[in-house]
């Protein structure tokens, strides 16, 4: 039996390591596609031919794509992501505080939404169809129809230029109070929670009633258990695996794709870094940062799925 | 404040008042104004008295400045041969020097500079300041003169003006203090083209540019590329005057509305070239102040002459005609533009030809023009996009006066990633967007002679290039002007660039922010504001 889980996980590890090396792969076609190249970009419109090629050759750019791929492969795996095409500098250094800003965030997000969405999305289950449901659910549609810009910008408006208590941009630096923490994070956390729990509330919510339904429930119910006693321990246990995976979707979005929140806010996390480096067609800082995405995604999935079998003893199968 | 006599004086009000007075309205002018708007007599010498206190103030020193740009990314650098963006200038000023310095009216200073010299325009003689030291301690020397200017013409390094710079055949140190640069050909304009952002001096053998080693008002104390620097004052600057502000940050918000939001709830102090759109709110807003600058930005729709439809002179000649200057100026700029007459150098510059007027807007004129090139009932593709600023307003203009006469023009926008590399120069009618340039022989040079890199509309005129030559050795400035004249007419007839306005820059400023001007190299007082505002208690 446990040799069968273990076997289940490491499928599904190996097939996250197939993933990322074509994702490798698809981003490193994807960037040789676009138009121009770093040699380029960094000279601006003022280049002339010859200096772009000086440059260009000083860069090592002339070598065929393949080449270059395969350095930056070999490199990768041996520990060193390469040197910033842009600026010279060592992408782990690059990378390192970047990732750290946007993880800072994305842990605060996680400790504010997670337990939230859990309790709604479990009390609207327990209490469905009464006037509490319906009101959290419209204001959970509500929420996820506004874009995310709009909830940033309205908070900004409101929290920085009318009330003047919090500032405009957050730069996470002053973190050595509380209060310091709060003023920092307030906002981009209220956004991205915005984001992220509407979808956690309503998957939630319809797992738990799914579960609600089987005949084992009616017969705990029968039986004369309390509600909540049925919700917490004959229910919840069962709807772990697709909350689970309703989790890690949702905070999957919380590295790659806070780019909005991020450039209103003007704070300084790893998805403006790649918007960045695809613009200025940094390759070693594209496909690391595609790569951590990928692999972060990667992992919530997989610690989801594998969550998802222990659960289940059916999907051992 | 002492104005209680005056009902419904506000803060903006004041502003507007200070803002005229710095603009250069008269005591007498402003007095009849507010006579007029209903302000009496006295309460008026009182408001003016004010105004005047608050622009007569003596810089103090001391204070942290926060001040956002509108863009900055991963290939932020401290290398000004490398300087792209403002956010590079803005560094490149407060942490380095120039031999020479554009002033707001287009004069040229001396910086490290003593003097430059020169008999014939080809072999200049710079004398050197004394007693200039970088942050290391190192003492400032012709070596460090020819290091820096010879730099930009390695190709491995990557400098922005290796073209302009290819003209320097040598620099060699005479001495400690006296530096002597050869050109190629005779060129008056050396002093001012020194004092662009890229021809900054840095230490002798510098390569390692994760921190500014350089003579200016600032030391570069954090550096974070695509987040933020931070500069301290340099208390060994060679100015008596050293900088105001203890320390200053610098940083951009690429979004607009996010910058203006960061000002509005005092974030920063400064948001450099905020958009048409959001001037309004700013201006409505008391404590902030705009600061505008024309300095020969612009928007122009280019048609290639070696390509249909530009290859008929007739057609060009009708787009000019069809431009509507006025609406662009009104409508697309918000009023926050001068109208232009096809030719790139701004009326700020010294050589301006005045006599050269606009184009009226003329759709009968221009029917005809497009009848006669055989073009009237075809569609026209025009290519347009936010990189070129404001072009999709003015295709959209064109595009609406064209209808006004039964000629089609399809607006093609496409993206701004990869717009400069693949639309621009290339596309048969398509938009560009040319920054200011300090002299007339770097904009003819680099976009209207026969082998200029950037020939948006592949003008080629041998006498052009003749006159080019001649003026550009020309060190007299009366003879220069009217060679200068006569190409800037040639410009706006024959070549195939219409050039509808110059856009304003408009930065804006907390009210709190004093000693901020004006300067023809750029917003934020050609990006060198950091050594010369104070922030007022």
């Amino acid at each position: 039996m446990d040799q069968q889980v273990a076997y289940l996980v490491l499928s599904r590890i190996g097939v996250a390591i197939v993933t990322l090396i074509v994702v490798s792969f698809v981003v490193f076609a994807a960037t040789e596609m676009l138009p121009g190249d770093v040699a380029q970009i960094l000279l601006g419109q003022a280049a002339t031919p010859e200096a772009v090629a000086g440059l260009r050759q000083s860069m090592k750019l002339d070598d065929p794509a393949f080449v270059r791929f395969l350095r930056w492969m070999l490199g990768l795996l041996s520990g060193d992501l390469g040197r910033s095409y842009a600026n010279n500098i060592a992408v782990a250094d690059l990378v390192g505080g970047r990732l750290l800003n946007t993880l800072k965030l994305a842990l605060v997000t996680t400790v504010v939404a997670v337990p939230i969405a859990l309790l709604l999305g479990i009390t609207t289950a327990m209490y469905r169809g009464s006037a509490y449901d319906r009101t959290v659910n419209m204001l959970v549609v509500g929420v996820i129809s506004v874009p995310e810009f709009m909830i940033a910008t309205l908070a900004v408006l409101v929290f920085a230029v009318w009330l003047r208590w919090l500032p405009a941009v957050s730069f996470a630096t002053d973190l050595s109070s509380l209060w310091g923490i709060v003023r920092a994070f307030a906002m981009p956390v209220i956004t991205q929670s915005c984001v992220i729990s509407a979808q956690m509330i309503r998957m939630t919510r319809a797992a738990v009633i799914d579960t609600l339904k089987t005949p084992y429930v009616e017969m705990a119910l029968l039986k004369g258990a309390s509600w909540n006693h049925i919700v917490l321990h004959h229910a919840l246990p069962n709807a772990v695996g697709p909350i689970i995976n309703a989790v890690a979707l949702s905070l999957s979005y919380l590295l790659g794709g806070v780019i909005i929140v991020e450039t209103v806010f003007n704070y300084p996390g790893i998805a403006k870094l790649m918007v960045d480096a695809v613009s200025t067609r940094d390759l070693p800082l594209i496909q690391s940062c595609a790569m951590i995405f990928c692999l972060g995604y990667l992992t919530l999935i997989t610690i989801a799925d594998i969550v998802a079998i222990v659960s289940n003893p059916r999907l051992r199968k | 404040m002492s104005n209680r006599d005056v009902t419904n004086w506000t803060w903006t009000d004041q502003t507007a008042l200070e803002d005229a007075l710095r603009r250069g309205a008269s005591r007498r002018d402003l007095m009849r104004m507010l006579v007029a708007g209903g302000v009496s007599l006295a309460a008026g010498n009182i408001l003016l008295g004010g105004a005047g206190e608050a622009l007569a103030q003596t810089p103090t020193k001391g204070g942290h400045m926060k001040a956002a740009g509108w863009s900055s990314s991963t290939a932020d650098t401290l290398d000004p041969a490398k300087a792209s963006l403002s956010t590079d200038y803005v560094r490149c000023c407060a942490y380095y020097n120039r031999l020479t310095f554009m002033e707001e009216d287009g004069s040229i200073k001396m910086e490290l500079a003593e003097s430059i010299e020169s008999r014939d325009a080809t072999v200049w003689t710079v004398k050197l300041k004394s007693g200039v030291t970088f942050h290391n301690g190192k003492t400032f020397t012709s070596a460090d003169v020819v290091f820096s200017l010879m730099r930009h013409l390695d190709p491995a390094v990557g400098s922005k003006v290796n073209s302009i710079a290819k003209q320097i055949v040598g620099v060699k140190a005479v001495d400690a203090l006296t530096a002597e640069i050869r050109l190629a050909a005779a060129n008056a304009d050396l002093p001012t083209i020194l004092a662009m952002h890229h021809f900054m001096i840095i230490a002798e053998g510098t390569t390692d540019f994760s921190n500014a080693n350089g003579t200016g008002a600032f030391r570069s104390k954090v550096f974070e590329p695509g987040v933020r620097s931070i500069g301290e004052r340099n208390e060994n600057y060679f100015k008596p005057q050293k900088a105001n502000l203890d320390s200053f940050e610098y940083f951009a918000i690429p979004d607009d509305s996010a910058r203006v939001n960061a000002l509005l709830s005092g974030d920063i102090q400064i948001a450099s070239s905020i958009k048409p759109q959001s001037i309004r709110l700013a201006e409505s807003r008391p404590g902030i102040v705009l600061s505008k600058t024309t300095s020969g930005n612009y928007t122009n729709l280019n048609a290639r002459l070696d390509m249909t439809p530009g290859d008929k002179s007739d057609f060009v000649e009708g787009l000019k005609f069809l431009l509507n200057r006025q609406a662009i100026q009104r409508s697309a700029l918000r009023g926050l533009a001068e109208i232009a007459n096809d030719q790139p150098i701004p009326p700020t510059n010294p050589y301006f030809n005045a006599d050269l007027k606009p184009r009226a807007f003329d759709p009968d004129k221009a029917k005809a023009l497009f009848q006669k090139a055989g073009v009237l009932n075809q569609t026209i593709p025009i290519v347009a996009s936010e990189a070129a600023s404001s072009s999709i307003d003015m295709a959209m203009i064109v595009q609406q006066a064209g209808a006004g006469i039964g000629m089609k023009f399809d607006i093609q926008r496409v993206p701004s990633d990869g717009y400069w590399s693949k639309y621009w120069l290339k596309a048969p009618v398509h938009f560009g967007n040319i920054n200011p340039r300090p002299t007339p022989d770097i904009l003819f040079s680099l976009l209207y002679a026969s082998d200029a890199p950037w020939n948006e509309s592949q003008f080629k005129s041998a006498k052009f290039d003749r006159m080019l030559l001649e003026a550009r050795g020309q060190l007299d400035f009366a003879k220069r002007k009217a060679i200068y004249n006569e190409m800037q007419v040639m410009v706006a007839n024959e070549a195939g660039t219409a050039i509808p306005v110059f856009i304003s820059n408009v930065d804006a400023i907390s009210d709190k922010v004093k000693g901020l001007r004006a300067n023809p190299l750029g917003g934020q007082m050609g990006y060198a504001f950091a050594e010369y505002v104070w922030l007022q208690r």
